[in-house]
């Protein structure tokens, strides 16, 4: 089966199951992944800090609260934290307009937040595929770790 | 920092967007109309407030390649509009400009003639939302990108996301050979979703 994560969303996946996320812009689909146990858990991250907003109920919206949060998850599931490697797509900036709208370089500062909270908690990141100006549709199978990433006119690549 | 919601304000928001909303299509009609020259059908603009997760439906589907085109907006507000259409519906409009000198496909002179059609639809809505509050508006020039929904979503979703967990948008409904579902999305920021309230009479 499929496991579907939506925007601002998250959820954990074993085998034979594989998890993902369909176009992602500026948002990261941040993998969580115990190797040995082949557990994993994906969340949909939207913007960097939950501190800087008021409305922060969900708390898979954010880098900081959700990769804590799938990280309790798939503890919970049976991973184990110091075995935890982490893996990363997203981030695009779909548009670049002469604008002082911050919300245009969101991509860029998802992915300084995503990394700074990982090493936080001391999960090491292992590969990523950020940044560019395309939208991507992620998969991760948890068996073999494979995270596959898909865009318009490009190739399919792995991770 | 104000502390209205999107929620909060989204009732009387949804009705200023109505109103937008028919004022505005009317409008990007009877210019698209004179543009192609060609008659065009108009059906009632839907506005529509959905969660992040049904957002990628209604559009068919998060992975659907779409055109956007984005650009700021300033003068008495500031904020961005976000204009979206299946590529297919894209590629149509922007030939038929071109009346015949198009290529059939969505290369760089279509794109173009698209960004053209763009200005005039947003146009027609910024018109229209200028005349109903009377202030100053002025759209700054837009950019283009052809790719998933769920991709070109981000961008409005984000900014959406700072508030609530909704994104508000007129769903507009034109017709000449083929269907065109337009998607239109403005995104006020806080203090200008108040400036418009406030110029409608709405808030106090």
């Amino acid at each position: 089966m499929e496991i579907k994560v939506g925007m601002a969303d998250m959820n954990v996946c074993s085998p034979p199951d594989t998890i993902i996320t369909l176009g992602l812009g500026s948002c990261i689909g941040v993998v969580l992944w115990d190797p040995e146990k082949k557990v994993c858990g994906m969340v949909h991250v939207m913007l960097p800090d939950s501190t800087q907003i008021t409305q922060n109920s969900n708390r898979a919206k954010f880098a900081d609260t959700g990769i804590e949060d799938l990280l309790q998850k798939i503890i919970a599931k049976g991973a184990k934290k110091e075995r935890v490697v982490a893996k990363i797509a997203g981030g695009a900036q779909m548009f670049s307009i002469n604008t002082n709208s911050p919300s245009l370089r969101v991509g860029e500062r998802n992915i300084e937040a995503v990394k700074k909270t990982l090493k936080r908690l001391g999960i090491r990141l292992v590969a990523e595929d950020t940044g560019e100006n395309y939208g991507r549709t992620v998969l991760f199978h948890p068996d073999t770790g494979e995270y596959t990433i898909k865009a318009i006119g490009k190739e399919i690549k792995s991770i | 920092m104000s502390d209205l919601s999107i929620e909060s304000i989204s009732e009387n928001y949804f009705d200023v967007l109505k109103e937008l909303g028919n004022i505005g299509a009317g409008n990007a009609t009877t210019a698209l109309a004179s543009m192609l020259q060609s008659k065009v059908d108009m059906r009632v603009p839907q506005v529509r407030m959905l969660e992040f997760k049904d957002v990628g439906a209604i559009l068919g589907g998060e992975e659907q390649e779409m055109v956007g085109v984005y650009l700021g907006v300033g003068g008495d507000i500031s904020g961005s509009i976000l204009f979206l259409v299946r590529r297919e519906v894209a590629t149509h409009l922007a030939n038929k400009v071109m009346m015949g000198m198009g290529s059939g496909e969505f290369g760089e002179m279509e794109q173009s003639a698209f960004k053209e059609i763009s200005n005039i639809i947003t146009g027609a809505y910024l018109n229209a939302l200028a005349s109903m509050t009377g202030m100053m508006i002025t759209p700054t020039v837009p950019d283009l990108t052809i790719d998933m929904a769920g991709a070109i979503l981000s961008v409005p979703a984000v900014e959406f996301g700072i508030y609530g967990d909704n994104i508000l948008l007129i769903q507009s409904q034109i017709s000449d050979e083929i269907d065109i579902d337009g998607f239109f999305i403005m995104v006020p920021d806080m203090e200008s979703y108040e400036k418009i309230l406030k110029s409608l009479g709405i808030l106090g």
